[in-house]
């Protein structure tokens, strides 16, 4: 067989495990299972290094700067990381919106309510409009810290929350591009139930992006 | 699993086609509506409980507040990502690593971290 011939027939093939389960979908699932471990190592590093800074700001406690003489208050704005949480949180149910939008889309839609809920457009472009909100979250309380005195290099709370939300903002970010992708795709050929696998592997990864947000919510923020 | 629309024309791939033995149906909109419902719920209760000092200064707040991020991530796990549906090799390729991890986590706080455990 030649190579063009090789190179020509390739697109059109599928593969499938013994177990007949689609590869693509094997692979995004070993790398969230591989993500999970950065995602754990990240977060032992935070909590093995939690309560061991020696110079301000602290995370939970109030602090006075040596410089100035003032009590400054403890450097977590939790309202405002609650929203954010709320708001990645309603992400993910935007993108299994929109997931079985992009399933269901042959099937036919009667009232005005399942145009709404079968219109994967709007739910894909919901979605990444949120995971924007969150990182325009995420820049706010980065700079925020940065002007209260807390840089990546100012104790082991700044290095290792930096990293770590750091990361995690990153994740984020790469998701937002996969969504906008999806939809660009979207808009100009219409994603049908044939296409479900491509969103579906986007949602799970967008899902573990979720997860680990839980996660660092109630360990960074929430436990004191 | 409905991921399989784009059918493979090769007789090899034919034969390993997904079987009906894999095949499940996913939550209906309504289901995904009432768990974003208990999401917030639950994100609303653990703040909550952040601003309740006598609650922070029990000894049930810790393990309250892990019990609760443990159930959130379940639910999004088995039903916004679908495990609870999808075929068992992708439970063992999520729990694996996720089990592997969290021992490792639990090993490096009782070295080098808050955790200790008494003897004598």
């Amino acid at each position: 067989m030649s190579a063009s011939a090789v190179h020509t027939s390739a697109p059109t093939h599928h593969h499938y495990t013994t177990l007949g389960l689609d590869s693509r979908k094997v692979a995004i699932w070993a790398f969230i299972g591989s993500e999970c471990m950065l995602f754990v190592s990240l977060i032992s590093t935070y909590l093995i290094y939690k309560g061991r800074s020696v110079v301000g700001p602290f995370p939970h406690e109030a602090w006075t700067d040596p410089s100035t003489g003032q009590v400054l208050k403890p450097i977590l704005n939790i309202p405002v990381t609650s929203a954010s949480t709320f708001v990645l949180l309603m992400s993910s149910l935007f993108m299994v919106l929109a997931l079985a939008a992009v399933q269901n889309k042959e099937l036919p839609k009667r009232t005005r309510g399942e145009r709404i809920l079968g219109n994967s457009k709007l739910w894909l472009f919901m979605t990444a409009l949120a995971g924007t909100i969150f990182l325009g979250f995420q820049a706010f309380e980065f700079t925020s810290f940065v002007h209260e005195g807390l840089s990546i290099r100012r104790n082991l709370f700044g290095s290792t929350f930096f990293t770590l939300t750091g990361f995690h903002g990153a994740h984020v970010t790469a998701g937002v591009l996969w969504l906008v992708t999806l939809l660009a795709i979207d808009y100009r050929r219409n994603l049908g139930s044939r296409d479900s696998l491509l969103v579906d592997i986007c949602a799970l990864y967008w899902h573990f992006v979720d997860v680990v947000w839980i996660v660092i919510f109630t360990l960074i923020y929430l436990l004191k | 699993m409905d991921t399989h629309a784009n059918v493979p024309d090769s007789a090899e791939a034919a034969l390993h086609a997904p079987t009906s033995e894999v095949e499940h149906s996913h939550p209906t909109w309504s289901t995904y509506w009432k768990v974003a419902l208990i999401l917030t719920i639950i994100t609303v209760a653990e703040v909550w409980a952040y601003y309740i000092p006598s609650f922070v200064a029990s000894r049930g707040f810790v393990p309250t507040l892990l019990i609760l991020s443990a159930l959130k991530f379940t639910i999004v796990v088995m039903f916004y990502m679908h495990l609870k549906y999808d075929h068992r090799l992708f439970r063992v390729l999520f729990t694996g690593p996720l089990l592997i991890a969290g021992l490792t986590l639990l090993a490096l706080m009782f070295l080098f971290g808050h955790l200790f455990i008494k003897i004598m």
